[in-house]
């Protein structure tokens, strides 16, 4: 019980970094229906950035606004540059351009940083754990992960639905043409709005970094994950992020730690971990192909575009 | 010019053995080759993608499998070991590669009978999900391999004659391969089912509504594109002489879908002259620097940027419309 407790909390929080990554992910798909596969890159350039300030600064705190700076500041030079042309084009080009991009990001890192991989420590006063139930401990920095994503998903949810900025964002998602026409700028918003997605990515790849290898391709993997977010939750919806990130998060973390075990009920040690392993690295896709096949807009997708 | 591109490719590439030779540089051969297997793998995509608006970005699960069929066959036949029902697995192409199209198909139906129910970036990233499922399901497989993959012994036999140990067999054999299936894909492009398919590129719901269920043609097509980038897939294993889990991986399909637009969508020929130049450019760039991706990776972007429809489609100036 209280190894499913744990794990669940896990869950929790790997789902809350998916949706750093899916919230401006999705922004970006619904206001300027572009496909961004570089969104991992701004991911990688905020862990990168974030672990290196962290080994010359000793601080936590300047590490992660230095990562989230780095990345917005990417972010927004791609945009200027790059995305603003692709915004017209067909899916499949802004699928080969952002690719390039990729491709671009990961062996600038390795000419920059090396092949060797960097890791980054937890900060001191956070390394410690805390009884979330009279004698259950839980690492301290994980439930800081939390706590932070909890807060960024409110002050999203807040500037979204509460704000002037958020008004024009959702008008933007609704109908661009006529925003315009009404005297927005709506150059101007797209890259505030591809920024604010960069900040948010890189802020989701320095808090990841003391989990992972901070290496070339770190990116990747977890976009892929995001995609599955926000497919799950409907293309362009907030809210449709926060369930799809939580679910995939607490599907893979649960199926990765208990389907081995249960297959063990009926299978020889051997071919139940194997088993269990493939299962839990294919159970989200499973989910996503079967939200698919019932509702093909995703879950809070409004539009099949 | 367009005639002479069609000409002219099949020519230069029947005589890249002879001049390999002449240039004393044999390692030319089995370089092109890659790029015909490639290319055969790129066609099929560009066959859907091109002709039926259908993005595919989990083609390389069909590559993979098609690759896999070929490996773990040879395994169980070189080990002697049981696969199914007793049956020892077999070092036969006449048995292995049909079956390689039929595993392929099959899972390509499986992929179609979901995906196709979306469209648009839906059918992007649910084509990309069900290729990263295959692709984690075989790094787990450790019974082959898992994540390092398995070496094939022997290439196949072919009739039970020994024809692949031969480079230039091989070679002219992925040639005429690829050049029927050129044939093959352009007879059913210009068929009556492929004009509706192009038809659902152009506007589905008008097609809908004279009465064509469009499920059923994209469906069709999507299956026969998977086989055939099955039977590539197997080609390439008996080619490397290995498979492994990173033919699925996804970038894998990212690079079939360069190989399209670099040649040019919506040509089925211009996915040969994509993967040539993109092996050219590789041993190019790679010669400059080893890391010679920060030069490719922009390159990609300024093709998207600047040259619509890619180099086929620069060239005969028949921009894509799709």
């Amino acid at each position: 019980m209280q190894l499913l407790l744990e794990q669940a909390l896990n869950g929790l929080q790997f789902g809350v970094t998916l949706l750093l990554m899916a919230s401006g992910l999705t922004l970006v798909f619904g206001i300027m229906n572009l496909i961004n596969l570089a969104h991992g890159s701004l991911f990688m350039v905020g862990a990168y950035v974030g672990a290196t300030v962290a080994a010359y600064s000793h601080s936590f705190l300047l590490a992660v606004a230095a990562g989230m700076a780095a990345a917005a500041m990417t972010g927004m030079l791609m945009e200027l540059l790059i995305m603003r042309r692709l915004y017209p084009r067909e899916h499949l080009d802004q699928v080969l351009a952002t690719f390039g991009l990729i491709l671009f990001f990961n062996e600038l890192v390795t000419i920059v940083w090396g092949r060797q991989p960097l890791s980054m420590p937890v900060p001191d006063w956070l390394s410690g754990a805390v009884e979330i139930l009279p004698g259950v401990p839980y690492p301290t920095y994980r439930v800081a992960v939390l706590v932070v994503g909890i807060a960024v998903a409110v002050f999203l949810y807040l500037l979204v639905m509460q704000s002037r900025l958020g008004m024009r964002i959702r008008a933007g998602a609704a109908n661009r043409d006529m925003i315009n026409a009404l005297g927005v700028n709506i150059v101007v918003l797209y890259t505030l709005v591809f920024g604010l997605g960069a900040a948010l990515a890189g802020l989701a790849g320095v808090m990841a970094a003391p989990f992972m290898a901070v290496q070339a391709g770190m990116g990747e993997n977890i976009l892929i994950l995001t995609f599955v977010v926000i497919i799950i939750g409907g293309i362009g919806s907030i809210r449709g992020a926060v369930i799809g990130a939580l679910l995939v998060g607490v599907v893979d973390t649960l199926g990765q730690a208990y389907l081995p075990a249960l297959f063990r009920l009926w299978l020889a040690p051997a071919a139940a971990d194997s088993a269990g392993t493939a299962l839990a690295t294919m159970a989200i896709y499973v989910v996503m192909a079967g939200v698919l096949a019932i509702r093909p807009q995703g879950l809070f997708g409004a539009r099949t575009a | 010019m367009r005639l002479l591109l069609l000409v002219a490719l099949p020519l230069a590439l029947a005589l890249v053995p002879p001049a390999a030779r002449l240039l004393d540089n044999v390692y030319l051969i089995t370089l092109v080759r890659q790029a015909l297997i490639y290319a055969l793998a790129a066609m099929a995509l560009d066959f859907i993608m091109g002709y039926g608006r259908l993005v595919s970005f989990g083609h390389a699960a069909f590559f993979g499998l098609g690759a896999y069929t070929v490996g773990i066959l040879g395994t169980h036949y070189m080990q002697d070991l049981a696969l199914l029902f007793g049956w020892a697995g077999s070092n036969e192409a006449l048995l292995a590669w049909p079956l390689a199209m039929a595993i392929s198909g099959a899972y390509a139906l499986l992929v179609g009978l979901i995906s196709l129910r979306t469209s648009g970036i839906y059918f992007i990233m649910i084509t990309l999900a069900f290729a990263q499922m295959v692709y984690y399901l075989f790094v787990s497989l450790s019974a082959y391999g898992g994540l390092t993959g398995l070496s094939l012994w022997l290439p196949n036999t072919i009739a039970g004659f020994d024809l692949l140990a031969d480079g230039l067999y091989f070679y002219y054999l992925c040639l005429t391969l690829l050049l029927l299936a050129w044939w093959l894909l352009a007879r059913i492009v210009a068929s009556r089912f492929g004009q509706v398919l192009q038809g659902c590129r152009q506007n589905e719901r008008r097609m809908r509504a004279l009465g064509y269920r469009t499920y059923g043609y994209k469906l069709t097509a999507f299956v026969i594109s998977g086989a055939v980038t099955g039977l590539a897939g197997a080609l390439l294993a008996n080619h490397a002489g290995y498979v492994s889990p990173g033919l699925m991986h996804w970038s894998m399909s990212g690079e079939l879908i360069i190989i399209v637009l670099l040649g040019g969508l919506s040509s089925l020929i211009g996915p040969i002259y994509g993967a040539i130049i993109l092996l050219l450019l590789e041993q190019l760039l790679t010669t400059i620097t080893p890391y010679w991706q920060i030069i490719l990776g922009p390159i990609l972007i300024l093709v998207v940027l600047l040259f619509k429809g890619g180099l086929y489609g620069t060239l005969t100036r028949r921009g894509s419309q799709a």
